[in-house]
């Protein structure tokens, strides 16, 4: 009877939903304040049920309910009860559950912190995320029903994909979920403001730090996922440009383009169509990787259970969601009218570029991912695009984004004088240039001329960010301090320089080698001594395996032990490698098992990767950045204001 | 003003390439090379790159041709089912595409080799002459080196009980097939 619970809680959040589409935006429309006021208990109403229903999906899983067909396809007795957790969202239906609840949190934030904002606003956008989540829910009830029922129930369960068992999938998809959904806040905004013809300085300001926040989380998810490939695929790649990780990443790169672009129509009332322009390609980029998991038009790692009736209902959504806006936009776009214009040397036009650039590297990776179906469809025969074309233009798309960065933070908004970037430009660019062509000759005793560029790009960046806070140094006390702000803007391209340097060293310098080694052999790989103590079996709660123990030396001293393992799960018997590890800030040594050989005899694999920490350390600083933004004292002051139209105007001159 | 639509436009354009994507199944794409003998190759072999290769090595026998690489990751869950085929006697041969060969050979030493040989397919161009998609893909080859049937996707248990083992059965009956020359 239970689980039927948990359906009922989904049936009576769709009707608050359909209420909080309807009313609030009827209201908003007409002036009716009393349909407006129903806005919030409705948002509120719906996160209780969807809430509700997770907490009876999870409770199913706890208590091992095999007659819930889904908790029968992705659990098992012996699962370990973390991953009873995580299986929630370990196949479809919990998954879209997940999905759902996610978007009730933003909804509900969205809700409680628009209580400064004028009612119609906050009705407009609260109406639209009513649409959205009305969308999801009746997908998840008519096509994906997390509570159907088995008859008879299954003794024991299917367990969960070995592949996703593992501490790394335990909060990737908590963070990249929230990341993705959280694009609709923005998009949300967006339609509220083609609504009412209302968009001004003040929106993008209420709107700026919904957007961070959800960047914040796919910036984090994405990072999670890459480590997670990392070590538990088991070759040592850190981005694969699969289907699905570069459709989370086109967001990723909408919603960045799209805080840039905010940056400049809070600042100075310009870039309007173009934002929500974006707002609504963000979004519309973040249905569409819900689609290609699910619909299995691109074969991937992460692809759900295809279905093409699934497929066709999200392909609807995505037209209605995003159709509509798109048509809403033609019609209303043109009332948008630029507050003040801008000269080709200015901040403006830098961030203008930055957007460019990172449009036009969402539709590259966009063309790259869809190729294949493309052909396809206009029976132009068959092709595959591949790692090769990826690489090469995201590269080169990003170089030139590094470069224009650095001197775009140092551009003031309207105009600014040649003369000025280049007096104070000088010391970081030369800095730049000595150190990249330097240090990987001191380091690595060898450089190609790509690998100084990449270096020499990325030390540019850090060294251009760090520009502010150490000249707010050199003025001690005395000057004006930087605000939360643009420390955070300092932060977050500080990242970009440590992943730049991170993603380039890692490549140019990452040592593989593989050999059969019997236990007692000693050998020798990029510096270190590694010897083999053999394997001994061990078991795990639903796994048997082979742990291997390994002494790493440097110099003749014991550096570490590292035990990998090779597992065997008893259900789903495919074997899977944990590689061992040694992480340093500078390098990681990963050491896996392959096949055993024979006699003790195993084949093992030692990468030595200079450099990787700096690629996830990078992107986290990112996120961090982006937290200091989120959280700037304009933002706060604004939420604590009586009225709306009462915000101070920060005296500080940051993006 | 016209521009104003372009979005619209475009979004349309794109949701009518995936509403025909979406009922195409992609195991079911048709090559035009089905029925017809399989395109001749000669390559160096992953393991080796002294020993070659080809398309005669398939000659007489019923064989798979399995597109793989370690760029591919869902090669690697179809992985543990291809070393279950070979084990029931059906020889894999593998094209190895656009990938390194140290990563191709670590693959095989980690994960097992049910490969009778891997052809090493550097730049990939027998993929193109095979109108290989993407991977994995494989092909059954009968006797006569024809192509028998083609299969985009990873193989799964169901698949290969369905659509490969009844042609695998009218070619020769019970496996493991003997070779054209000895049954």
């Amino acid at each position: 009877m239970i689980p039927e619970f948990g359906q009922f809680a989904l049936v009576l959040a769709l009707t608050l939903s359909l209420i909080q589409a309807a009313l609030p935006l009827a209201g908003a429309h007409y002036g009716r304040s009393d349909w407006m006021a129903l806005a919030r208990p409705a948002a509120a109403g719906q996160f209780v049920f969807v809430t509700f229903a997770f907490a009876i999906l999870a409770y199913a899983f706890f208590t091992d309910d095999f007659s819930v067909r889904f908790v029968a396809a992705n659990s098992h007795s012996q699962l370990p009860v973390a991953y009873k957790f995580t299986a929630i969202w370990g196949g479809h239906e919990g998954s879209m559950l997940f999905w759902l609840l996610m978007l009730a949190l933003w909804t509900f934030a969205v809700a409680w912190g628009s209580a400064s904002q004028p009612l119609e606003l906050s009705s407009r956008v609260l109406g639209v995320l009513g649409i959205v989540s009305a969308g999801i829910l009746s997908f998840t009830l008519f096509t994906s029903n997390p509570f159907d029922r088995l008859q008879p129930a299954p003794f024991d369960g299917n367990d969960l994909n070995p592949l996703l068992q593992d501490p790394g999938m335990l909060m990737h998809p908590p963070t990249l979920y929230p990341g993705y959904v959280g694009m609709s806040v923005p998009f949300a905004f967006a339609v509220a403001a083609l609504l009412s013809g209302r968009m001004d300085k003040e929106w993008a300001r209420w709107m700026r730090p919904w957007t961070v926040a959800a960047w914040i989380f796919l910036t984090v998810g994405i990072t999670l996922g890459s480590w997670w490939a990392y070590y538990e695929l088991g070759w040592g790649g850190w981005w694969f440009w699969d289907a699905v990780e570069n459709a989370s990443f086109m967001p990723w790169l909408m919603a960045t383009a799209l805080i840039h672009s905010l940056a400049v129509t809070e600042r100075r009332g310009i870039f309007k169509s173009w934002t929500v322009l974006l707002a609504i390609s963000a979004f519309s980029l973040s249905l569409l990787g819900t689609f290609l998991t699910r619909s299995g038009v691109l074969i991937s790692v992460h692809a759900f259970a295809s279905d093409p009736a699934r497929g066709a209902f999200i392909l609807m959504l995505i037209a209605l969601f995003s159709g509509g806006a798109f048509v809403l936009y033609a019609w209303r776009a043109r009332l948008m009218v630029a507050e003040g214009g801008f000269k080709l040397l200015s901040r403006e036009a830098f961030l203008l570029s930055n957007n460019i650039l990172l449009v036009v590297a969402t539709g590259a990776i966009l063309l790259g991912t869809l190729y294949p179906l493309f052909l396809r469809n206009l029976d132009l025969g068959e092709i595959s695009v591949g790692r090769p074309y990826f690489d090469f233009v995201f590269s080169m798309l990003m170089l030139p984004l590094a470069w224009l960065l650095g001197v775009g933070m140092h551009a003031a908004w309207k105009k600014v004088p040649a003369e000025a970037l280049r007096r104070r430009l000088m010391w970081p660019a030369a800095i730049a240039v000595a150190f990249g062509v330097t240090l990987p000759w001191l380091l690595f005793g060898r450089a190609s001329v790509l690998t100084m560029v990449g270096v020499v790009t990325g030390f540019w960046v850090v060294a251009s960010a760090l520009l502010d806070p150490l000249a707010r140094l050199k003025r001690g006390a005395k000057g004006v301090g930087l605000t939360r702000g643009h420390w955070g803007m300092v932060l977050a391209h500080l990242g970009v320089g440590f992943f730049i340097v991170g993603a380039t060293v890692t490549t140019a310098y990452n040592v593989e080698t593989d050999r059969a080694v019997s236990p007692g052999d000693r050998w020798e790989t990029a510096g270190f001594e590694i010897v083999f103590r053999g394997t001994r079996p061990v078991e795990g709660p639903n796994y048997v395996a082979d742990e291997g123990e390994f002494e790493l030396y440097r110099g003749g001293e014991l550096l570490t032990v590292l035990h990998p393992q090779r597992r065997q799960y008893r259900v789903q018997t495919a074997p899977m490698t944990e590689a061992g590890i040694h992480a340093s800030m500078h390098r990681d040594i990963f050491v896996a098992l392959g096949d055993p050989l024979g006699g003790g005899a195993w084949a093992v694999r030692v990468r030595v990767k200079p450099f990787i920490r700096f690629v996830w350390l990078g992107t986290l600083v990112m996120a961090f950045g982006g937290l200091l933004a989120a959280t700037d004292r304009r933002y706060r002051q604004r939420a604590k204001a009586p009225a709306a139209g009462l915000v101070p105007a920060s005296s500080a001159r940051e993006a | 003003m016209w521009r104003y639509f372009i979005p619209v436009a475009l979004l349309f354009v794109l949701a009518g390439f995936f509403w025909r994507g979406l009922y195409m199944d992609p195991g079911a794409i048709t090559s035009p090379l089905i029925g017809k003998p399989a395109p001749a190759f000669s390559l160096p072999s992953v393991r080796d790159p002294g020993v070659l290769v080809s398309s005669e090595d398939l000659a007489g026998e019923v064989a798979l041709v399995n597109v793989w690489g370690t760029w591919c990751v869902e090669c690697r869950h179809e992985h543990a089912f291809l070393l279950e085929i070979e084990k029931s006697g059906v020889p894999i041969y593998g094209l190895n595409v656009r990938d390194d060969r140290a990563s191709a050979v670590d693959w095989l030493e980690r994960l097992g080799d049910p490969y009778v040989d891997s052809a090493f397919d550097e730049d990939g161009k027998v993929a193109i002459d095979w109108g290989v998609y993407g991977a994995p893909e494989t092909f059954l080859i009968g006797r006569d080196g024809t192509i028998l049937h083609k299969h985009i996707s990873p193989l799964t248990p169901t698949v290969w009980r369905e659509d490969f083992l009844p042609l695998i059965e009218k070619e020769c009956g019970a496996l493991p097939c003997p070779r054209a020359g000895e049954g």
